[in-house]
């Protein structure tokens, strides 16, 4: 606190009315790339559920039977680790792209600042750019203005609830989610989350857009703790555009002691989070360079040298690095480990696809009767076989025991599961008195074996579960 | 309600809870403004701790202030609308287990057309029925196994129900008051009766002899006499009676296990054994259809 100054009490909010943002349009190379990425994430996003494989939909998730269907793939919720898998992935790979690139995820591929894109692309077509939007929001309601407004809102409520359809369409069949779509037959849950969704980015891309950056998002905050000074950063070469001040195209900079930067104020007008890129890093910036594309636009006007805003890093701006140098600063320890991290899981992901077998299978004991007594004094103990068909056709499957001397099955059938489908298959284990005998009472381990038995020509594949077997005393 | 021994306490939930919700709102108006002396032309509150620490002031946007006024609004229209301050019923009068009720309803009038379609079918065509034969899997696994095993051949004091072997009779009909009943088979203990002692291993012998297990024959004559009082029950030639639920003595099944000591304990001791009624778990309908699957396993897969 200042000694010189009186110290004068005064109130403060900690709450405040949100300053609305009018983004100018920009365009150029980094705003090509996000155009770029807005249509292949949305392609997919929108275009994966019309997608058909052997007669179904490619990509479905059956939450109320419980079966996920990716192209070939039968998931059962038993393969959650894949989901685990994936997860790590992600979150690996936005370490490694943040460690490297700054928020390049923010900036370019983030559903929120993908819709954001998209909304504002509406709101240009309907408004205007920056200057007529202002001008509209400041003036008084008029036709026009209602119209606008109007269009503006019908194609984002358009755009919005298509985006709840779709996702709704990743877990009913869209194709029957359509035919109740005319009809209005949706059931209720239908209803909730096409409309819940819709809402969503209706208000996110449509309103709260650089707020949910600001104030909600974990990632935007804890991106920064993988950052440090070799990182490439949006960033402002002060050195460079300082001072800086208007002036003529053909002014002398050295004698009017003046910077590259002509402070025309396009970097702060284009910005969605509406911040200043020349104050230095901040964190509301989102990383996506519409303030370099803009400024390149001005420095090609003046005849500069492009880059006055670019992508550096710290210690490039500072130590005077060049592009080389930066590139071999890239592998720093925390770069390395991030995608050995990344490496590691995504080679155990595709290894443990591609070696799966098509089905599974869990044994449980008989829980309420241990043991019993057969004919003859044979041992018998009762398992149950949760016999899990990851495959679209048929399989029919061999249940063998072993491991215990003496161990048999009673009786031989096979096991028909159903596409899809998943059976409880009841199997009595049994053992001969003298067998048992040697045993001794107590808790052995039996092993089962079950073998897919497959078509004339294939492999057959197996697989172990091991059980408790039990001699009573 | 009876979650509290008075009712005073459902009162003075209600008011801590009431009390409470205002509270958040007090604090909410109280902490959205502060009284500090600020900085020079450093956006900060004047506080700094520990020499350079400075506390900055970046308000939050003031709708977020109203996202924690909605949460206290929506607690008071929840406890308006459900149960939950302190012993009120709430406005809906909802409960989970009429929640739960009207869920099972909703489940049986959507499956009622698939059972209609086992109404009119006898024993052998719901065996010959896969869709039949699979709800009757399932239910017996979720309803039966857990006595009579998951393979059904149950151990000792519930009943094998894959052989032909039947203690209260086998047909569909009988199956499915068994299961919709239950049953309860009583054996007296029947000592005092036989006169006790070396009477009943003789009786015990004798019962052995009926199915032509082995046994001692001297002991078995002696036995012949006494079987008298147990012929009121499993008849004179013992064979039992499924009308009570008095096993056949002339098999090799034994529920309760096999030998001279086993069968003696029983005469000495008496037995209860029970089945429990399912009428309170299952519909008729699903009776039938497991009574089915049930009969299917002792007289064969079609």
């Amino acid at each position: 606190m200042s000694e010189s100054a009186q110290p004068r009490e005064e109130v403060i909010w900690l709450y405040e009315k949100q300053q609305k943002i009018y983004p100018r349009a920009v365009s150029g190379w980094f705003a090509g790339w996000r155009w770029a990425l807005v249509w292949a994430t949305q392609l997919v996003f929108y275009g994966l559920p019309w997608l058909e494989w052997n007669a179904r939909q490619a990509v479905l998730f059956e939450l109320a039977s419980r079966r996920f269907y990716i192209f070939g793939l039968v998931l059962y919720p038993q393969d959650f680790i894949y989901l685990t898998a994936l997860l790590l992935i992600s979150a690996y790979a936005l370490f490694l792209f943040t460690a490297v690139a700054g928020r390049l995820w923010c900036g370019y591929a983030c559903p929120q600042t993908v819709y954001t894109e998209v909304f504002l692309w509406i709101e240009r077509m309907a408004e205007g750019d920056r200057m007529k939007r202002l001008k509209l929001d400041a003036g008084p309601w008029s036709a026009e203005k209602l119209l606008r407004k109007g269009g503006k809102h019908a194609a984002w409520i358009t755009l919005s609830l298509w985006t709840g359809f779709t996702f709704v369409g990743y877990f009913t069949p869209i194709k029957t989610l359509w035919a109740e779509a005319f009809t209005l037959d949706f059931g209720p849950w239908e209803w909730f989350w096409v409309l819940f969704y819709g809402l969503a980015t209706y208000g996110n891309a449509g309103f709260l857009r650089e707020q949910v950056c600001k104030y909600m998002c974990p990632y935007a905050r804890f991106q920064s703790a993988m950052f440090d000074r070799d990182t490439l950063i949006v960033t402002y070469d002060a050195e460079r555009g300082e001072p800086r001040g208007t002036r003529g195209r053909s002014t002398d900079l050295q004698a009017a002691k003046l910077g590259h930067c002509i402070d025309c104020h396009l970097c702060v007008q284009v910005c969605p989070t509406g911040i200043d890129i020349r104050q230095g890093l901040q964190y509301e910036c989102i990383g996506c360079a519409a303030c370099i594309d803009v400024c390149n636009g001005v420095m090609d006007k003046m005849h500069y040298p492009r880059g006055l805003i670019r992508y550096d890093t710290q210690n490039g701006l500072t130590q005077h690095l060049s592009r080389g140098a930066e590139w071999r600063r890239v592998l720093r320890p925390r770069v390395v480990v991030y995608s050995a991290i990344l490496l590691l899981v995504s080679a155990a992901l595709l290894a443990s696809l591609a070696l799966r077998t098509p089905f599974k299978v869990d044994v449980v004991r008989d829980r309420a009767a241990l043991a019993r007594l057969a004919e003859d004094g044979r041992i018998e103990n009762v398992y149950r076989l949760q016999v899990m068909n990851a495959s679209e056709a048929p399989q029919r499957f061999r249940v063998e025991v072993s491991g215990l001397p003496g161990v048999e099955r009673v009786g031989s059938g096979e096991v028909e599961v159903g596409p899809a489908a998943a059976r409880w298959v009841p199997v009595a284990v049994r053992i001969a008195p003298d067998a048992a005998a040697r045993a001794g009472a107590g808790a052995h381990r039996v092993d089962f074996r079950i073998t897919q038995l497959a078509a004339a020509g294939q492999a057959e594949r197996q697989l172990d579960e091991r059980s408790t077997f039990l001699i009573p005393r | 309600m009876s979650d509290f021994t008075n009712g005073g306490w459902s009162i003075y939930v209600a008011a801590l809870t009431i009390v409470s919700l205002i509270a958040c709102l007090v604090l909410l108006a109280v902490a959205a403004r502060r009284r500090v002396t600020p900085g020079v032309n450093d956006n900060s509150t004047g506080h700094v701790w520990d020499e350079d620490l400075r506390e900055l002031n970046n308000p939050l946007p003031r709708w977020w202030m109203g996202l924690f006024v909605i949460t206290v609004l929506f607690s008071f229209a929840y406890l308006w609308l459900y149960p939950g301050l302190g012993s009120t019923a709430g406005s809906l009068q909802w409960t989970s287990t009429a929640q739960y009720e009207a869920e099972q309803a909703r489940a049986r009038a959507a499956l009622a057309p698939l059972y209609a379609r086992f109404a009119a079918m006898d024993e052998k065509q719901l065996a010959a029925d896969a869709p039949a034969m699979g709800i009757g899997e399932r239910l017996f696994i979720n309803n039966c196994a857990a006595c009579h095993g998951s393979d059904a051949r149950g151990s000792k004091g519930f009943p094998n129900l894959t052989d032909t072997d039947w203690l209260w009779g086998g047909s569909l009909a009988d199956i499915q008051k068994t299961i919709a009943e239950g049953r309860n088979g009583v054996m007296p203990p029947m000592a005092a009766v036989i006169g006790g002692g070396e009477n009943v291993r003789n009786v015990a012998h004798y019962v052995l002899s009926l199915s032509g297990s082995p046994h001692d024959s001297v002991a078995a004559q002696l036995g012949r006499a006494q079987f008298t009082a147990c012929a009121a029950c499993h008849g004179p030639d013992g064979k039992g009676n499924p009308a009570i639920g008095a096993p056949n003595l002339t098999d090799k099944v034994w529920l309760h296990g096999w030998g001279e000591q086993a069968i003696a304990g029983i005469v000495n001791n008496g037995l209860n054994n029970q089945m429990p009624a399912h009428a309170g778990r299952l519909t008729p309908e699903q009776v039938k259809v497991l009574a089915a699957y049930v009969w299917r396993m002792s007289n064969g897969s079609p």
